[in-house]
């Protein structure tokens, strides 16, 4: 295992084969099976996670191998989600009245749900605060988080988490709650699990794509104007 | 060479982006400022479409896979957030249905009742 490990560090393709080569790996089984029944950024992270756990390597290792690599391009590929948000403008701005209110909907049930969980586990004031800005994207949750008194890293796990299952369980849980409007969808999961979770509305369709993207705009900031008042009620 | 081409015009807008960012003492990702840039060229015709689709395409169907670091760091955090773990696991999962869910159903309602 020590050996493993020392190979590991010193292979800088190390990380980036582990992620993409386990991704497609997951791609190609719903390929040939005929439907998705991998999800592949859960399988590669279950993957890459199940082998640094197994050899004992560390993550630093994994990220600097390939890791890095991949979140670099994370911040122009979150910056093209202009490009499905362009070509279906004209159906949200005709939609603009349900985007906003959607959009509302999910964040204040968002802070009825901090608050319930205020009360139930009697967390200390800076607990609940680092769950107000779960939903949003990481930077402005973070950063918000910080500001407001939460701990940062908690804020981080939740918004990790979040966006994880969103990208993850969408499909069906959408089926679940009846949602078959496209525009409905995006709105639905860029609300509830911002740019992660949009990544899985981009393939669900266009339409869904350009929804979401303005839903995470449109969350991000019903989220910061709202979340400094609901921090200030345990101040 | 037209792959190059787009690439340099996405990566101008990155950087323009990061620079907004340097400037402005918001707690906003570099990221949001480019989306914002971004649809205002595209929306004002200084950019067309087609100068940036073929790359812009490619990141947005890689991006599951650019997350995949950022979700197996998630598994290294849980240790230092213990006691919150169980709060943390309630909003990451059931909140995150909750809202998806309701966001959807009053989304549809009034998209539906609209369109009636």
């Amino acid at each position: 295992m020590t050996a493993l490990r020392e190979v590991f560090s010193a292979c800088s393709f190390f990380g980036l084969l582990m992620a993409a080569g386990s991704y497609q790996l997951a791609r190609e089984v719903n390929r040939r099976v005929g439907r998705e029944i991998l999800n592949p950024l859960l399988f590669a992270t279950l993957f890459c996670g199940g082998i640094l756990v197994l050899t004992g390597t560390e993550y630093a290792v994994f990220y600097e191998n390939g890791g890095k690599v991949l979140e670099f391009f994370l911040t122009p590929a979150t910056i093209c989600l202009a490009i499905p948000l362009y070509k279906q403008f004209e159906l949200l701005k005709k939609n603009a009245a349900a985007v906003l209110a959607g959009c509302a909907a999910g964040v204040a049930a968002h802070i009825a749900g901090c608050v319930l969980m205020l009360f139930l586990f009697r967390m200390e004031a800076a607990e609940y605060i680092s769950l107000l800005p779960k939903s949003i994207t990481t930077a402005i949750g973070k950063g918000l988080s910080e500001e407001l008194g939460g701990y940062p890293a908690i804020t981080m796990a939740c918004i990790m988490l979040t966006g994880l299952f969103g990208a993850v369980a969408a499909s069906p849980l959408l089926r679940i709650f009846g949602v078959t409007d496209s525009v409905s969808q995006g709105l639905a999961i860029g609300t509830s699990s911002h740019a992660a979770g949009t990544s899985r509305a981009v393939q669900l369709g266009e339409i869904q794509g350009a929804a979401s993207s303005l839903a995470i705009v449109v969350t991000g900031l019903l989220t910061v104007i709202a979340a400094p008042v609901f921090a200030a009620l345990v101040q | 060479m037209k792959y190059l081409r787009e690439a340099v015009i996405i990566m101008g807008i990155t950087f323009a982006a990061e620079i907004v960012k340097f400037f402005v003492p918001l707690p906003v990702p570099a990221s949001i400022y480019g989306l914002i840039l971004l649809f205002i060229l595209l929306k004002s015709g200084v950019l067309k479409l087609e100068q940036i689709e073929n790359v812009g395409g490619l990141l947005l169907e890689l991006m599951p896979l650019l997350l995949v670091p950022a979700s197996v760091s998630f598994l290294t955090v849980l240790d230092t957030i213990q006691g919150m773990l169980l709060p943390v696991l309630i909003m990451g999962l059931i909140g995150t249905t909750v809202v998806m869910g309701i966001t959807g159903r009053v989304s549809q309602w009034l998209i539906r009742r609209k369109d009636r």
